[in-house]
């Protein structure tokens, strides 16, 4: 038996359409996971205590469980409840779900860490509440947390992995089923690998490019 | 008689159970300078962020020019009522404030800091805006400044582009807090010299600081605060002149380096 890479490549259009499913799944999952991460952090902050305890219960059972099983029960265990999904949108909500408890602290840690004289600074020359959350807190808290933002959009890039286990036609079901039906396992995971390792490295690269070009605007002490 | 800027009376202020105001009167004259003095714990900062009314007095009323500020006596010996947000967004216009820590925006620019309130908060047009900015940071000396950020200026820069932002609102009253007690020994006097052109301007000013010379030369009337009350309160050859008040010269011994030297 030998490493034959022509098998797996044959099948270049289906790999293509996987590989477009997992970019958009992705990106569409994590800009909303961004955005409910970023609600949730201003709610437990800003929100009533019955709220913050809320919130926070959600924050640690959703970190403190396996996405695996978090996706097995919205996708298997949602009909019980009248929630039949198909499994791109399972997919998709599964991944804000998961991301969204991730990204919430991060921005909890970024809310944090702005000075309350910024805040003052602002109040005092007459800005309303929801001028000082536009103007001043969203873009300090942005340069704040990015690094982090961009290390967890590429966790979640990884995870999209696990989709494949709700029959989600990304790259590890098809390039896995590619492998199987052809006995060419090794191949197949070997692409797969590489795949993700040129989107994670693209994906970090275009995070240093953005936070060079806010490195300028970094705290003065 | 004309009213005064700021009018303090029986102010009390509490955080928790610990009350660091107790029952302070002061009124301050339009167009002077005042300097708040004491040492540190005296009360002499939470005075002033009560007049940014950046922290609410327990008890007691703040009128700006007349004005209540945040709460309203009703008369006839009856607590006081807190005024509506619009009131108080009214009166706070007339407040510019100074920090300790300059408290620029490090996302926005000098000009931009500067120019933020003008545009977001009065809708004035960019260019019409950034000419009032660029006047103010001339006037801090900083026109060849305004399109540097926060970080890549000293710290005296700073500060002086935070003078300029609390100016371009033309407040009547402008308040700083300890305004040169974070900056290196050397960028201190170009906060002070603004600090004394705004002065001479009769601009009112009411100033916290440690800066003792500084108070003595430039404040027209200074007030001494210890343990929460105002101790002292009059023109500086009085407060200085001696005999002085034991608790003062205490205080004095203690900032010989501060400009106190000559005083002592």
């Amino acid at each position: 038996m030998s490493i034959d890479f022509s098998i797996v490549w044959q099948q270049l259009p289906q790999i293509l359409s996987a590989f477009w499913n997992t970019i958009w799944i992705w990106i569409v999952a994590t800009i909303l996971a961004v955005l409910l991460g970023f609600v949730v952090a201003a709610l437990r902050r800003y929100g009533p205590l019955w709220l913050n305890l809320l919130l926070r219960l959600y924050v640690e059972v959703i970190r403190g469980t396996p996405f695996l099983i978090q996706l097995f029960l919205l996708y298997f265990g949602g009909p019980f409840i009248g929630l039949s999904l198909e499994p791109i949108p399972a997919g998709l909500i599964g991944m804000t779900i998961y991301g969204s408890a991730y990204f919430s602290e991060i921005f909890r840690a970024g809310f944090a860490a702005i000075p309350p004289g910024h805040v003052e600074a602002a109040e005092c020359v007459g800005l309303s509440r929801g001028q000082i959350v536009r103007r001043i807190l969203v873009p300090e808290m942005a340069m704040l947390v990015l690094p982090q933002l961009v290390n967890m959009a590429i966790i979640l890039m990884k995870e999209t992995a696990i989709l494949s286990i709700i029959t989600v036609p990304e790259l590890t079901l098809v390039v896995g089923a590619i492998g199987s039906q052809q006995y060419a396992f090794v191949e197949a995971m070997t692409m797969l690998a590489l795949f993700y390792w040129a989107l994670v490295e693209i994906s970090g690269w275009l995070g240093r490019l953005a936070e060079k070009k806010l490195s300028k605007f970094r705290f003065a002490v | 008689m004309t009213r005064p800027a700021v009018r303090i009376r029986d102010v009390h202020k509490s955080f928790g159970s610990t009350e660091v105001l107790k029952g302070i009167d002061l009124s301050v004259p339009k167009g002077s300078t005042t300097c708040l003095l004491g040492p540190s714990g005296s009360g002499k900062s939470t005075l002033l962020r009560c007049i940014a009314f950046l922290e609410e007095t327990t008890s007691g009323l703040i009128e700006i020019d007349g004005d209540p500020l945040g709460f309203a006596d009703p008369g006839g010996g009856r607590s006081r009522t807190r005024l509506s947000a619009g009131d108080i967004r009214r009166v706070r216009a007339k407040i510019g404030m100074v920090f300790q820590q300059f408290n620029l925006w490090p996302h926005m620019t000098a000009l931009g800091n500067v120019t933020e309130a003008l545009v977001t908060v009065q809708g004035m047009k960019r260019q019409a805006a950034n000419e009032i900015g660029n006047q103010q940071l001339a006037r801090v000396g900083l026109s060849d400044r305004g399109h540097h950020y926060p970080s890549e200026l000293s710290g005296g820069q700073q500060q002086r582009v935070a003078i300029a932002r609390a100016l371009a609102l033309s407040p009547d009253i402008l308040l700083f807090d300890e305004p040169t007690a974070s900056l290196d020994p050397e960028l201190t006097g170009e906060v002070l010299n603004v600090m004394r052109e705004l002065a001479e301007t009769g601009m009112t000013l009411v100033i916290v600081t440690h800066e003792i010379g500084f108070a003595a030369s430039v404040g027209q009337k200074i007030a001494f605060l210890d343990h929460g009350k105002l101790l002292l309160d009059g023109p500086p050859a009085e407060i200085f002149g001696t005999p002085r008040h034991p608790r003062l010269e205490q205080f004095l011994e203690t900032y010989l380096d501060r400009g106190a030297a000559t005083l002592v």
